[in-house]
């Protein structure tokens, strides 16, 4: 950590090392535009793909949380996209994104929206990763949503009913509040993932087409390995550690007001 | 009583949700077999083929031959294997101790364990990288395998750590009574009770080092030592346009993970239900 710290106030590109102080925090924020290109497509990822992420899995949670046969088995279809190797998953994609015959836009001309260039149109290609981090609502942060649910004890339920509330009121009142500190604990691992973004980028697009898929990660890795610009890239990271780190209190912050704990007993 | 004549038109829509679901869940699956089965000719035909015809089984065959992909299989094996087994028993040693010894400062260290879980690569990995660097040790294994050694990350410690508080200290008093040392008791006494953790975290890990991307590619140089991740990217770059063949290596990629999730899926689902919320 402290390495990366000192490394991110240097000029190295693996051979000579030179102390610049702050010149690669300063050219990150003023000379360079893929830096903010970067961080702002990381942004817009994050606002997206976390809250539906979030609504997604929990959603498939209660499904997956009811009564009925084979069960079982809908778990584990819900699942295995989850655990779908990455570059594997990012080739799959590119394949069902593909503008001419892509699954997707065969699917879409059946309501009669003509074919999009999902990876080729920059206005597309960020939609197109959205969509695919979907894929992914079955697997961990599901699988915590339903530990949570299971935790909940029938009596409440019972209770509610008896009082007569809908199944969607006691969802509303019972659930949810029941289920906040395992929301927020999704929420934070959510976000930091987001940031985190970096095979299927490599892989589906590297990053273009006009840098519109350069995320934050990718660029980091681009800085530091195919540029040899240890030294920014060490800058990159520390401004990524500081962004989380200010994202996370912010969350914790906020989860006073939302996030319920019950009495535990001592 | 309302109750019961609304239950059969809830599970009916419950089915229905499910069934959807899982349809739409399982097509990329579906879609990607279908392409790898197909002929180089029918895979942009119009309309789409849906059920290949005639099957070319030979993608398979063509794409494991044209990269030694037999060497990157075994090697990746090599790797998700060693580092396996190290995460497993390092990981439920630190496990051991956080779950029974209690000596000042633990809380801490437990809390600093558990944020490292929100750190993010990032940071370490060019630091670390210069390490490797200056120890000559870029386009080797060591690397990718040593991490491993070092207790796995805290998710596996954490996860373990909750399986073992769960387990009666009776067990490890009446082991000390009988003469047994702690090294005894963590390995004759909890680990052979943790089978559902532990092979939880065995297939975790497996899964994780065989599905890992960016370390072979920050350390690996020589496509002899390659992994199946980094192979199959190096296919797509040299064999893009036979889009059939580039499934089927992905096919040849996802199998033996699908396969050892279901082997596993007993433990799998249960382990973490069972431990990964306990103290929550």
């Amino acid at each position: 950590m402290i390495a990366s710290l000192y490394l991110s106030l240097t000029k190295y590109d693996l051979h000579a090392m030179e102390f610049v102080g702050f010149e690669n925090y300063r050219r990150l924020m003023v000379d360079d535009p893929l830096f903010w290109k970067s961080l702002s497509n990381t942004l817009v990822y994050a606002i997206f793909s976390v809250p539906l992420g979030l609504i997604g899995s929990l959603a498939v949670a209660v499904l997956l949380n009811q009564r009925v046969r084979g069960q079982r088995v809908f778990r584990t279809l819900f699942y295995l996209p989850s655990i779908v190797p990455v570059v594997a998953s990012a080739l799959l994609w590119q394949w069902i994104f593909n503008a001419d015959n892509g699954l997707l836009n065969m699917a879409l001309s059946v309501i009669g929206v003509p074919p999009i260039s999902w990876l080729q149109n920059e206005h597309w290609t960020m939609p197109a990763f959205v969509l695919m981090s979907l894929w992914g609502i079955g697997g961990g942060r599901m699988i915590i949503f339903l530990a949570g649910l299971q935790g909940i004890p029938e009596t409440c339920y019972e209770a509610a009913r008896i009082d007569g509330a809908s199944t969607w009121r006691s969802f509303l009142k019972i659930t949810l509040p029941l289920l906040s500190p395992v929301m927020f604990f999704n929420l934070i691992l959510g976000v930091i993932g987001a940031f985190q973004v970096f095979t299927s980028a490599y892989v589906m697009t590297g990053g273009g087409p006009n840098n519109a898929s350069l995320f934050y990660a990718l660029y980091l890795f681009r800085n530091a390995f195919e540029y040899f610009k240890l030294g920014k890239a060490s800058a990159m990271a520390w401004v990524l550690f500081t962004i989380l780190v200010v994202l996370t209190a912010v969350q914790f912050a906020s989860s006073r007001k939302w996030v319920y704990y019950e009495a535990q007993p001592a | 009583m309302s109750q019961a004549r609304t239950a059969p038109t809830k599970s009916a829509l419950v089915y229905l949700l499910l069934l959807v679901g899982s349809a739409i869940f399982s097509i990329p699956f579906l879609w990607t077999l279908s392409t790898a089965l197909k002929t180089h000719a029918n895979v942009f035909s119009q309309p789409p083929q849906i059920w290949p015809h005639p099957i070319a089984w030979d993608n398979f065959s063509k794409a494991w031959t044209a990269l030694p992909f037999t060497s990157f299989v075994l090697n990746t094996i090599m790797l998700a294997v060693v580092c396996t087994s190290a995460q497993v028993v390092t990981g439920s040693l630190v496990a051991y101790g956080f779950a029974r010894f209690s000596f000042r400062g633990s809380k801490l260290l437990f809390g600093v364990l558990l944020s490292t879980m929100m750190l993010p690569g990032q940071v370490s990995m060019i630091p670390v990288f210069l390490i490797w660097r200056d120890l000559r040790a870029i386009d080797t294994y060591w690397p990718l395998i040593v991490p491993a050694f070092f207790g796995g990350g805290a998710f596996n410690i954490f996860l373990l750590r909750q399986f073992f508080v769960s387990i009666p200290r009776e067990l490890d008093e009446a082991a000390m009574i009988d003469g047994a040392g702690y090294p005894q008791i963590w390995w004759r006494v909890l680990m052979p009770l943790s089978g559902p953790a532990l092979a939880t975290v065995a297939v975790f890990s497996f899964i994780g080092h065989w599905d890992d991307f960016m370390g072979p590619l920050i350390y690996l140089n020589s496509p002899e030592k390659y992994t199946v991740a980094v192979g199959l990217r190096m296919f797509q770059d040299s064999y893009g346009t036979d889009l059939e063949q580039v499934m089927a290596a992905s096919v040849i990629h996802i199998l033996p993970v699908v396969v050892l999730f279901f082997c596993a899926q007993r433990y799998f689902l249960r382990g973490i239900n069972l431990t990964g919320m306990g103290g929550r």
